[in-house]
């Protein structure tokens, strides 16, 4: 039963088709990329003649200055992952160690806000963004991302802290540490996977955010990549410049893919962190 | 109040601040929009006006101008959009997972190979995955045109974003390709956790694997599935990005998310788009209680 032939065949069947469905397109985006002029518009998978020109040129445009909105997204998303994590590390240090009134409900608030639609709070976040003075900045964008990555980095850090041994934190009393030194000296060095899987996912999250970068920045030299690619444009709609496109969707995605594939097993398990024992 | 509570609040107290600021103030002066004429160009001209932007003339709901309707209209079907959109995709997402999580449960050679490469889709961010599918579904140079056609599956190349008929299903597509992984490694996740013992026995029972697998791994899984899906069916009740980079936000797919930024932020009519925004607010709202009832879910203490 357990090694039918036929059975092998269809296993390595199934992996080939998912493995090929999974990575076709990047490795299309990837070839379109290297294509210019005619070679562009033949939907073959090999181009006919390899070019960086695309690469060249997404840097020296004036009006769409790709390497700045490269420079403003690593500045938002480094933020928010350093934010949300010194603030994740001290809240669910409190939720997770700390018995006291209000815990849980307070924990279904936090989850509660991580499923808030972003759209709900647009109007808003418009309204406080332009009093404070951070609209059409690239740097004004780590405020409104704390609604996504905060929620989030408490509920799985939480959950990460609450399995810790309390032998550790009781000794540590005993030797008179403040709670300051006990997350500092106890928690941090056993925390750091986790820190390590809600700060890529956190990251992964500003990255890649869209909603908010396309309303509360319309200036040129402001952007994040998401909207800098979204925007990517030619002279008319036939006129779209994919080249250029795809060249930027590499780019933008490759760093991404390496924190990916590098840290996987990291990943998953901040991924189900919450999900598989709530 | 004791040394240890005082501990705790104030280690709190920088995310409570964080998050008052950016959810919870912002989401009630939302609401308050929603019953104003607020307009994005001017919100000093703002002035309060009930119900209006709900049941009003021209509001979201009982409007008399809908002649052909209330899904006729641009509200409507972005309601339909989105839970045409939400239920099939997360179906198929679901289903799919499943299948690739149970494909990455099998012993085989180059399984970590595959665990990776289901990752990419995921890796990628939404944006790209739509402008790259965009280009490979583009109605006169895209690939997937022109192999339908070489292989004789379609006379004429399709316009598969342009084309009412065809872009909320394209849309759909899209959405599996990049958040089936997703669901696969939470299913997996689930997956491995069950104990080997009662396979064995089945095993030694001779009971029909298919059997086995409704009978005993799918009950298993099933709490974690169900926080799966909700998960999933939250998130793509809320989508926008995905469908305003990959049809441009027309009327047969534009999602309630879409609607209410079209409204706010384009028309600038700030009022009416908050009131879409919660109602849609509400919607998921419901959505989530229903789901936490109908799973049993026991949220934040355990």
């Amino acid at each position: 039963m357990k090694a039918a032939w036929y059975w092998r065949v269809a296993l390595y069947l199934a992996a080939t088709v998912v493995v090929a469905i999974s990575v076709f397109p990047f490795i299309y985006a990837v070839s379109t990329s290297f294509k210019s002029g005619s070679a562009l518009f033949e939907p073959v998978l090999w181009p006919s003649s390899v070019t960086l020109a695309n690469y060249v040129s997404l840097f020296s445009l004036a009006e769409q200055p790709f390497g700045r909105h490269i420079l403003n997204s690593i500045m938002v998303s480094v933020l928010v992952v350093a934010i949300s994590l010194f603030i994740g590390v001290t809240a669910s240090y409190a939720l997770g160690r700390i018995s006291f009134k209000g815990r849980g409900l307070l924990l279904t608030a936090v989850l509660a806000v991580s499923m808030f639609p972003q759209v709900a709070v647009l109007a808003g976040m418009f309204e406080l963004i332009r009093f404070l003075g951070l609209y059409n900045k690239a740097l004004g964008l780590v405020l409104p991302y704390m609604i996504f990555t905060l929620p989030f980095t408490v509920w799985v850090l939480t959950t990460f802290m609450k399995q810790l041994p309390k032998e550790l934190e009781e000794a540590a009393i005993m030797d008179g540490c403040g709670p300051w030194r006990i997350i500092k000296d106890v928690f941090m060095p056993l925390l750091w996977p986790a820190l390590v899987s809600t700060g890529l996912l956190a990251f992964i999250a500003a990255w890649n955010e869209f909603l908010f970068a396309l309303t509360f920045v319309l200036d040129n030299n402001e952007r994040t990549v998401p909207v800098s690619i979204a925007l990517i444009s030619g002279a008319s709609k036939y006129d779209i410049p994919w080249g250029n496109i795809m060249a930027a969707s590499v780019l933008v995605t490759i760093p991404l893919l390496g924190l990916v594939l590098a840290f996987q097993k990291k990943i998953v398990s901040g991924l189900t962190a919450g999900a598989v024992k709530g | 109040m004791n040394s240890k509570t005082r501990t705790a609040w104030t280690f709190l107290a920088p995310m409570l601040l964080v998050l008052i600021l950016v959810a919870v103030w912002p989401l009630g002066r939302t609401i308050w929009f929603s019953f104003t004429d607020a307009n994005i160009n001017d919100l000093s001209a703002t002035k309060f006006v009930g119900f209006e932007n709900y049941f009003g003339e021209y509001g979201l709901f009982a409007n008399p101008n809908y002649t052909d309707g209330f899904f006729a209209s641009d509200w409507g079907l972005s309601i339909l959009n989105t839970l045409k959109f939400s239920v099939v995709s997360v179906t198929l997402e679901t289903l799919m997972g499943l299948g690739v999580a149970m494909l990455l449960n099998q012993d085989f050679k180059g399984r970590t190979f595959v665990r990776t490469a289901v990752l990419v889709p995921w890796a990628i961010p939404t944006i790209v995955s739509a402008k790259m599918w965009g280009w490979m579904l583009h109605d006169q140079f895209g690939i997937i045109n022109q192999w339908l056609v070489d292989f004789g599956l379609i006379a004429d190349k399709i316009a598969w974003t342009a084309q009412p008929e065809y872009a909320l299903w394209t849309v759909v597509a899209v959405d599996v390709w990049k958040t089936t992984p997703f669901m696969a490694l939470l299913i997996l996740a689930a997956l491995q956790t069950l104990p080997k013992d009662c396979y064995e026995a089945a095993e030694v029972d001779g009971v029909h694997p298919l059997r086995v697998f409704w009978k005993v791994t799918l009950p298993l899984i099933r709490p974690a599935l169900m926080v799966a899906v909700i998960f999933r069916l939250l998130d793509a009740l809320r989508v926008f990005d995905l469908i305003y980079v990959l049809t441009s936000n027309n009327n047969s797919t534009i999602s309630m998310s879409g609607f209410v930024r079209r409204e706010m932020v384009d028309n600038g009519y700030m009022g009416y788009g908050s009131a879409a925004s919660t109602a849609l607010f509400l919607i998921i709202g419901l959505c989530t209680v229903a789901a936490i009832k109908l799973s049993r879910m026991k949220l934040g203490e355990d």
